[in-house]
């Protein structure tokens, strides 16, 4: 095979046909996936035993670099979507991939970011059932892109979402704060710092499952782009509740708070690949915070906020002086995930 | 974190507030006729906001906050310059990031980006010189901006550039200088600004000396301050202690990192490429005797605007606008009629929304839902 990535790989004949045998069902293996047809069939008793309801999402990946501290594109794309399906209460199942690949791509880059994928879904048991290959000419796009989808099953009994956030239920976070948007930033705009940065890229389903036994949990999500702040802002608009958030409670690595300090930056803004943001009745909020503690990816889990009645995302500096926490116009930092 | 935690332990900002409390009692100034004190810098401006502290302080003190972000007081007609230049298909206009997102007549570098323009962001004049190195069929421009405190930077890139015998980089000068524009500030009528919060950024390369002439010649006192809560909580301290002891001096609370003097490199470097002659025009204050900053003949062959001789581009300033009046204390941000609805920092109208550090865009961002 051709080192480098040609527009033959993608055009339907015999290159294409080679490529996907030895790069993808190679690496992705399962048996949904071996039948070699147009589509996966899903076994819908399998997915009625586990749960009353599916839950369905997509993603696409465009992130700059293609490889960083504690990620790659293809870890992402897993994590990603396997986190949208997950904070609903799903366990997630199975994935497509679409890549777009940039003509001239090395062969080699190409593996290796399947075999993240493919490590990633095997580790968090998600099968990669089925999947599409485009390759357009050099520059169209800049060397890889993927889309993912995923399905996962809601067990019957898991009804988390935005209507049910109160006044006085607690604002949870998993960890700290900004870990993969500070690592992007330092990689991509060379700022040189040699720091202790490591994205935060990781499935969340594990730590999420056992909050499912926990009542009063009202709903959680993935603290992705925008940040912790842009999820106060649609529990806000989705609930009609206030959100204040305690600024000395914020857990922060000291890295990464030194590029905010530097930069004059806000870890709230920046991106997370690996956290949830949740919110708990304050009867259940040790339980939670105990829960998510008891495994690794939620060791640093903490109380951060209160929903308030009067409708603004606010945040309370450390003597005290409450302000608003302003929903930044534009992204500071586009492709990072 | 050290060189930070220190400088915003709650129990020194509450200790600096009582005192400044203490002092102005000590004053007859009340909440009716507050006690108003400029902060010349963005910087501070943001963290006043950022931590509240003027929710702290009595009413009987008052921030305005001035002029000191070049972004804000960047002309309409110098961007439209650079989308000019930037719009050439042999150019790549790098620049900071703040400076591209202010609109200008025909839209911002953004837009330029937008419509094919090669607009890159840079954290250092450096990077841009770099870029021009790797790129010898590109003409590369930096678009320069910034008070003393990034001057030093630029004079020593062009420095660089021509050691390195670089043909294919040029700057785009828009550096200012502060001192004419606080002249012009204390010479209009009706300002009633008692003192200075002067910038800690640009006094490390200038010292304290430049200042003279505000607390000699136009008796208001004056106090060289750092960043972080307590340095501007100390540096209030120190100036009320003026106004209660009757002294009018020019202090430097920001000793650790401010020498008297300057840094005297950064000063040979910026006079030996910058020469500061001429009326310049700025965002929201209007034309500035002495206050145009460019290259000296001897570095003109850098000069962007010789190279590509782009359209003078005057625009005014819209009068609905009240920057002017805001910069100068007579009026808060949110009582602009512009503020919030025209002006806002996504579709910034007038000079202060424009960048992240203006008074109306802290206001903006900090405040939005008590105006």
């Amino acid at each position: 095979m051709n080192k480098q990535i040609t527009l033959a790989q993608g055009n339907g004949g015999g290159a294409m046909q080679t490529l996907i045998a030895d790069v993808f069902i190679n690496a992705f293996d399962n048996p949904l996936l071996a039948t070699g047809e147009d589509q996966a069939r899903l076994p819908l008793s399998e997915l009625t035993a586990a749960g009353d309801r599916l839950a369905f999402t997509t993603d696409s990946y465009v992130v700059d670099p293609l490889f960083f501290p504690g990620g790659d594109i293809g870890k992402l794309a897993v994590c990603g979507t396997a986190n949208d399906l997950a904070v609903s209460g799903a366990t997630p199942r199975w994935l497509s991939c679409g890549f777009i690949l940039e003509e001239g791509l090395p062969l080699e880059t190409l593996k290796t970011v399947v075999r993240s994928m493919a490590d990633t879904a095997r580790n968090a048991g998600i099968q990669i059932i089925t999947g599409d290959t485009k390759v357009v000419p050099r520059g169209a796009v800049d060397k890889l892109f993927i889309n993912t989808a995923g399905l996962g099953v809601i067990p019957r009994g898991v009804e988390w979402g935005v209507k049910a956030i109160r006044p006085g239920d607690r604002i949870l976070i998993s960890g700290t704060l900004g870990d993969h948007g500070a690592t992007i930033l330092n990689l991509r705009e060379n700022l040189g710092m040699e720091a202790d940065l490591t994205s935060d890229c990781a499935v969340l389903a594990p730590l999420i499952a056992p909050l499912r036994a926990i009542p009063g949990i009202r709903t959680l999500r993935d603290a992705t782009r925008g940040g912790v702040t842009a999820i106060l802002h649609e529990f806000c608009r989705g609930s009609g509740c206030g959100m204040q958030v305690d600024e000395a409670a914020l857990p922060l690595k000291n890295a990464v708070r030194g590029v905010c300090e530097l930069l004059g930056l806000d870890a709230l803004n920046f991106a997370n690949e690996g956290k949830i943001l949740l919110m708990v009745d304050p009867a259940s909020e040790q339980a939670a915070l105990q829960a998510m503690r008891q495994h690794p990816l939620g060791r640093d889990a903490a109380t951060i906020g209160e929903v308030t009645g009067d409708g603004q995302v606010r945040l309370r500096g450390i003597y005290g002086v409450s302000r608003v926490l302003d929903l930044p116009h534009d992204e500071p930092l586009p492709r990072i995930c | 974190m050290r060189f930070v935690d220190e400088y915003r332990q709650p129990e020194l900002v509450k200790g600096l507030v009582a005192r400044i409390n203490e002092r102005m009692q000590q004053t007859t100034y009340t909440a009716g006729h507050p006690l108003q004190i400029m902060e010349v810098c963005g910087g501070h401006t943001h963290a006043i906001f950022k931590f509240g502290l003027d929710k702290l302080l009595p009413p009987s003190l008052e921030f305005i906050h001035g002029p000191g972000c070049p972004v804000c007081v960047l002309p309409a007609g110098r961007i439209d310059a650079c989308v000019q230049i930037a719009m050439r298909p042999e150019v790549i206009l790098c620049t900071f990031g703040d400076a591209m997102r202010v609109p200008g007549r025909n839209g911002s570098l953004l837009t330029a980006r937008q419509q094919g323009a090669d607009v890159r962001m840079v954290w250092s004049p450096l990077d841009a010189l770099a870029i021009a190195k790797q790129h010898p069929d590109r003409l590369v421009v930096f678009f320069a901006i910034g008070f003393e405190t990034t001057m030093p930077a630029s004079a020593m890139t062009l420095q660089q550039a021509r050691a390195d015998g670089v043909s294919n980089f040029f700057l785009f000068c828009q550096h200012i200088t502060l001192m004419p524009t606080l002249k012009s500030l204390l010479s209009q009528p009706d300002v009633r600004i008692e003192g200075f919060i002067a910038p800690g950024h640009v006094s490390m390369v200038i010292g304290q000396q430049p200042y003279a002439y505000i607390s000699d010649v136009c008796h208001k006192p004056v106090v060289v301050t750092g960043f972080e809560p307590t340095d501007i909580l100390q540096g209030l301290l120190m100036l009320c202690e003026q106004y209660v002891d009757g002294r009018c001096t020019v202090e430097n609370q920001y000793r650790r990192v401010v020498p008297v003097e300057g840094n005297l490199l950064a000063q040979q470097a910026m006079d030996e490429v910058f020469i500061t002659e001429g009326a310049s025009e700025w965002r929201g204050l209007g034309v500035i005797d002495d206050s145009l900053v460019s290259l000296r003949p001897d570095w003109r062959s850098y000069d962007a605007e010789l190279r590509f001789q782009p359209d003078p581009q005057p625009v005014a300033d819209d009068p609905r606008a009240r920057c002017g009046a805001v910069l100068t204390g007579r009026c808060k941000p949110a009582d602009c009629p512009l503020f919030g609805g025209v002006c806002t920092p996504e579709n910034a109208f007038g000079a202060l929304m424009v960048s992240s550090e203006g008074a109306c865009a802290a206001w903006y961002q900090y405040r939005r839902s008590e105006a």
